[in-house]
């Protein structure tokens, strides 16, 4: 080869000023991905059935074991550790206040067969606050909403449902609306509680059950906790944005005046963020009432309890009663707060005139409610719900019998449907993800965290998988995660679809905008009703709750992101003659490319809550665990283990998807 | 100072021109006595950036702005700026976005913190105060109309208006009829009680006067009050901003990019770039003598007849003061003493006062306007 080699005189290096280019570096993610899914479906093939780790239901390991004892000792502690003589105080506190709201509105006070106040003012008491909050539309839907209560035979429960979250919401206030003004004044307070927020943001509702049943037992209290830990994040998230979007102008120019920090935060701040934070206490009543229902399992009182003893039985009719309560009192909530919002700037608008006839106005439905009250503490008939007309049963059978009709004649395709699914996309994944030795999947895992987000994302993989692993759940995170990506790759088709549809014809948005906001205020939990309904239960219902849960959110961001394509854009493309197929293809798409991997991280997250919820229809693994885990005492640690891995499965999936649409979502 | 230039001064050509000028950039800003000025700067710095105040009396405080950055990762927003305003001046600000003159006047009573060097306010030291002095100097003494107004939009204007005065803790009744007096002054009566979304820009810049004028500070700041309204508003606006002068006679600090407003509104106009002055003088010692090829071009599109005054015109006779003929006083303005000047028969003397500065003939009021009409020719 080289005999001589010329020895130039090496030219001392010119460092001169060179323009800074950055280096584009071609991206061949694709390729990648399909390298590594490539390799992995090999060493699957050779090793299939192999080293899985998989655990039989009843089966605990050493972790989960020692979980148990953990369990057993909190509980002997609870009486003797003078840290639970603080965390007692807290559950006996909430207990009793909870327990005098129930003896004033909702159960029969001591010494009397009813409650403190009876229906009657119960109902004059919602309607007057309505009226006062939001307006004659919201009190008539209120009264409305309220009677279906009773009339529907769930007087209590849902009565129990709204003290117990509006007693929620207001501890959420209380806590919150400080700590997001904290956090917009001070730059530390921020950097130390972001994370927190966005930790507790990533975790699936089911994740908290456990570890709060362990520190607050299980009841009342346990319920408020974990309503107020679940429903008080997004509370300080838009308080600590409206706060801080009160524009700069007006802050600036209050400061040259001369005024102190609290007035600037008293006569500033406040007022000009007031309506985003109230849009604040609608999200967080929203998550509340979420959080609430799904608190049963903690044996929270309310409208939980029938929706999942109904589930159980397999009662669809029932479910759907009580679920259809659920999204009553989702809507009464939502849609005050919501007018109450728009009122606020209003009414501080509106002239003396208008504000003197409306405190008349307000002094006689005062005292109207005020009678109402004290009727209902006089007469039984006032006081007990009627019985009659008691529309619970005929409502439900009539329910049953119309979804076993419908269910029945529309059985060939949902079997299909369903058998395409199963075998052409849950099977395969699942036997990858779950029958290869657990150490090829934690590899693969691990490379596609790195293609995808760098080696971010692949750190926090490696310790999320260290965690799947040492809680001793590794398969069955395998099962749970094969569903999430099921669901979430069926989100995404729906959504992409729907999306650009709504994004282009401003008429199918009209259309079915209200429809995707209606079920965006519906807890997760009542999604279960009408998957079970459609199908028996397996983790293919889970799969199907999911997809209808994740869907209205991504659509919405992905029709955004395609209204948002510049309309010079589609103009010119549509000058040079592009085809609607082509326009899609080739400019809103990738136009809105950053709107769908936003939209798809959103669904992810919300179908792996849903995906471990539906473990009470049939979903297995993670989901289940939680749920037999209060069932039965035994399998506690396997629960609290579950919930466990459900964070980490949670973290993991949101930290790639997060920097993966930070490196790919670039337009 | 620069009224007292004599004549030589004027024709010893663009050199020396341009020498003076970059003397009175330097100097002439500084009134003799100190205490008597409303607004008194000193060596004021802001640089911003981790560790700034390292950077002042280094070496690299002399470089350019982009080297400093590459080098310490600083920016140097106001560069060892001094200049003082005499009482009931409108004192202009003029640069283009970036030279640093928004920075500049929030310095002026630490809306931003200022680096090095001090500001001098009715004889107080504004940079040593500390919080509850600062916030009574900027309650009572110092008011300030902002370029996006700064309204607090879920109070009517009678509320906003009054706003200063509420923290102040003034009473209400006072407060409000303060405020009434304020809104009829700016001619806003019959809007007391609409809110700021309700009314057109120009309006909604009205009630950010009439607020800055309500608390009757002896300093009023403007920065860059009117450049996001329409030019027909605009002028509207400048117009009330000197008629307020005339009848309230505060002492102005106006901040603008817009030269014709410089020219118009200013008693004196100081020019920056990058954070450092440029000039300081009179409208039309800027405009006959540009310290700079910066102020030159800048300059370069103003009609001159408009600004010039016959001080910057007149020239030396042979024999002195001819001692007959009209006589005109040197701060005439070109355009208005040109029909005097082409009606005369032979020169017209110009007058400082008692002082003879020489005379001004056809010809000299013709090279101004012709300069003009073939500057904007070409």
């Amino acid at each position: 080869m080289s005999t001589t080699v010329t020895r130039r005189p090496s030219a001392p290096p010119v460092r001169e000023e060179q323009p800074r280019v950055e280096e584009h570096r071609p991206q061949h993610t694709f390729g990648r991905i399909l390298a590594v899914v490539a390799v992995w479906v090999v060493g699957w093939a050779v090793l299939r059935g192999h080293q899985t780790l998989s655990l039989p239901g009843a089966q605990l390991s050493d972790f989960q074991k020692w979980l148990n004892g953990v369990k057993n000792s909190f509980d002997a502690a609870r009486e003797t550790n003078p840290a639970f003589k603080i965390v007692g105080g807290i559950s006996d506190g909430l207990n009793w206040v909870f327990l005098h709201l129930q003896y004033l509105f909702s159960t029969p006070a001591p010494g009397r067969p009813v409650p403190e106040v009876g229906w009657v003012g119960v109902l004059a008491i919602l309607v007057f606050v309505a009226f006062a909050l939001a307006g004659v539309r919201c009190a008539v839907l209120v009264l409305l909403g309220t009677l279906a209560f009773g009339f529907l035979g769930y007087w209590q429960e849902s009565i129990d449902t709204l003290l117990i979250t509006l007693l929620a919401v207001l501890i959420c206030v209380v806590i919150g609306v400080p700590i997001g003004i904290w956090m917009a004044r001070s730059k530390g307070a921020r950097a130390a509680i972001t994370p927190v927020l966005d930790g507790m943001q990533t975790m699936p509702s089911f994740a908290y059950l456990e570890p709060l049943a362990l520190i607050f037992g299980i009841g009342t209290a346990s319920a408020i906790v974990l309503t107020v830990i679940y429903a008080v994040p997004p509370l300080i998230r838009i308080t600590e944005h409206g706060i801080r979007g009160v524009s700069e102008g007006a802050v600036e120019a209050s400061r040259s005046l001369g005024c102190t920090s609290p007035q600037l935060l008293r006569k500033v701040q406040l007022p000009m963020a007031r309506r985003t934070i109230v849009v604040g206490v609608n999200q967080c009543m929203m998550a509340a009432l979420a959080m609430a229902i799904i608190a049963a399992f903690v044996s929270g009182p309310g409208l939980g309890v029938p929706v999942m003893q109904s589930l159980a039985a397999l009662d669809i009719g029932g479910a759907a009663v009580s679920g259809g309560l659920i999204v009553v009192v989702a809507i009464m909530l939502d849609r005050t707060t919501t007018a109450a919002s728009e009122r606020a700037e209003l009414l501080a608008r509106a002239g003396r005139r208008h504000v003197q006839t409306r405190r008349i106005v307000l002094a006689v439905l005062a005292v109207v409610t005020v009678v109402a009250i004290y009727v209902s503490r006089l007469r039984l008939s006032a006081a007990q719900f009627p019985s009659s007309p008691a529309l619970q049963r005929p409502v439900s059978t009539f329910i049953s019998s119309v979804t076993d009709t419908v269910v029945n004649s529309i059985e060939k395709a949902t079997t299909a449907f369903a058998n395409v699914v199963s075998y052409g996309l849950i099977n395969p994944l699942q036997s990858v993800l779950a029958a290869s030795p657990w150490w090829l999947s934690a590899l693969a895992i691990l490379a596609l965290a790195y293609v995808l987000g760098g080696w971010r994302p692949a750190v926090t993989a490696l310790v999320c998988e260290a965690v799947l692993l040492g809680v001793g759940l590794w398969n069955d995170s395998m099962i749970t995660l094969t569903s999430v990506l099921v669901a979430t790759i069926l989100v995404v088709i729906v959504s992409v679809v729907l999306g650009v549809w709504m994004g282009r014809r401003r008429r199918v948005d009209t259309i079915l905008r209200p429809f995707l906001d209606a079920l965006q205020t519906i807890p997760p939990f009542v999604y279960l009703v009408p998957a079970l309904a459609l199908f028996p239960p397996s983790r293919f219902t889970a799969i199907v709750a999911a997809l209808a849960y994740g869907v209205p959110i991504a659509t919405k961001l992905v029709a955004d992101g395609i209204r948002g394509v510049s309309p010079t854009s589609v103009e010119a493309a549509e000058a040079s003659g592009a085809t609607a197929w082509q326009m899609i293809a080739k400019v809103q798409l990738p136009m809105a490319r950053a709107a769908v991997v936003l939209a798809t991280n959103q669904g992810l997250l919300y179908v792996l809550s849903m995906v471990v919820i539906g473990g009470l229809v049939g979903g297995g693994s993670l989901g289940y665990f939680v749920v037999a885990g209060f069932s039965q005492d035994q399998l506690f640690g396997k629960g609290l283990a579950a919930g466990i891995a459900i964070t980490a499965l949670g973290i993991m999936l949101d930290r790639i998807a997060r920097h993966a649409a930070a490196r790919h979502g670039r337009v | 100072m620069t009224q007292t230039r004599t004549y030589d001064d004027q024709n010893d050509g663009q050199k020396d021109g341009q020498k003076d000028g970059q003397r009175g950039g330097r100097n002439d800003g500084a009134p003799d006595g100190a205490g008597e000025s409303a607004l008194s700067v000193r060596d004021l710095w802001k640089i911003f950036g981790a560790r700034a105040d390292k950077v002042i009396g280094t070496p690299d405080a002399d470089l350019p702005r982009k080297q400093l950055q590459a080098k310490t990762g600083c920016v140097a927003a106001v560069k060892d700026v001094s200049f003082d305003v005499r009482p009931g001046e409108v004192f202009v600000v003029m640069g283009l976005s970036g030279s640093g003159k928004s920075t500049l006047v929030r310095l002026l009573t630490r809306l931003i913190e200022p680096t090095a060097g001090t500001v001098t306010i009715g004889g107080e030291d504004v940079t040593k105060a500390d919080a509850g002095r600062l916030r009574d100097l900027r309650r009572h003494h110092v008011a300030m109309v902002f370029q996006h107004f700064g309204l607090l939009p879920h109070r009517t204007v009678m509320d906003n208006v009054g706003f200063g005065l509420e923290v102040r803790g003034v009473a209400k009744g006072e407060r409000r009829a303060r405020a009434q007096e304020m809104v009829d002054l700016v001619g806003l009566a019959g809007n007391e009680g609409s809110f700021p979304d309700q009314l057109s820009g120009g309006m909604q810049q009205r009630v950010g006067l009439a607020r800055a004028l309500a608390v009757d500070p002896t300093l009023m700041m403007f920065d860059e009050p009117f450049s996001a309204l329409d030019p027909l508003i605009r002028r509207d606006m400048q117009n009330e901003v000197i008629r307020l002068h005339h009848e309230v006679g505060k002492t102005m600090v106006f901040i603008t990019h817009d030269l014709q407003e410089a020219l118009k509104l200013g008693d004196r106009i100081l020019i920056m770039r990058d954070g450092e002055i440029v000039q300081i003088g009179e409208p039309a010692e800027i405009v006959a003598s540009p310290a700079d090829d910066y102020v030159r071009d800048f300059v370069s599109d103003v009609p001159r007849s408009h600004v010039l005054t016959l001080r910057y015109v007149c020239r030396r006779p042979d024999g002195g003061d001819p001692g007959e003929g009209p006589a005109l006083q040197a701060d005439e303005v070109v355009r208005d003493a040109a029909r005097q000047v082409l009606a005369a028969h032979g020169p017209v003397r110009v007058y400082d006062g008692e002082d003879f500065l020489g005379i001004v003939d056809d010809e000299d009021i013709l090279r101004v306007v012709v300069a003009e009409e073939e500057a904007v020719g070409s």
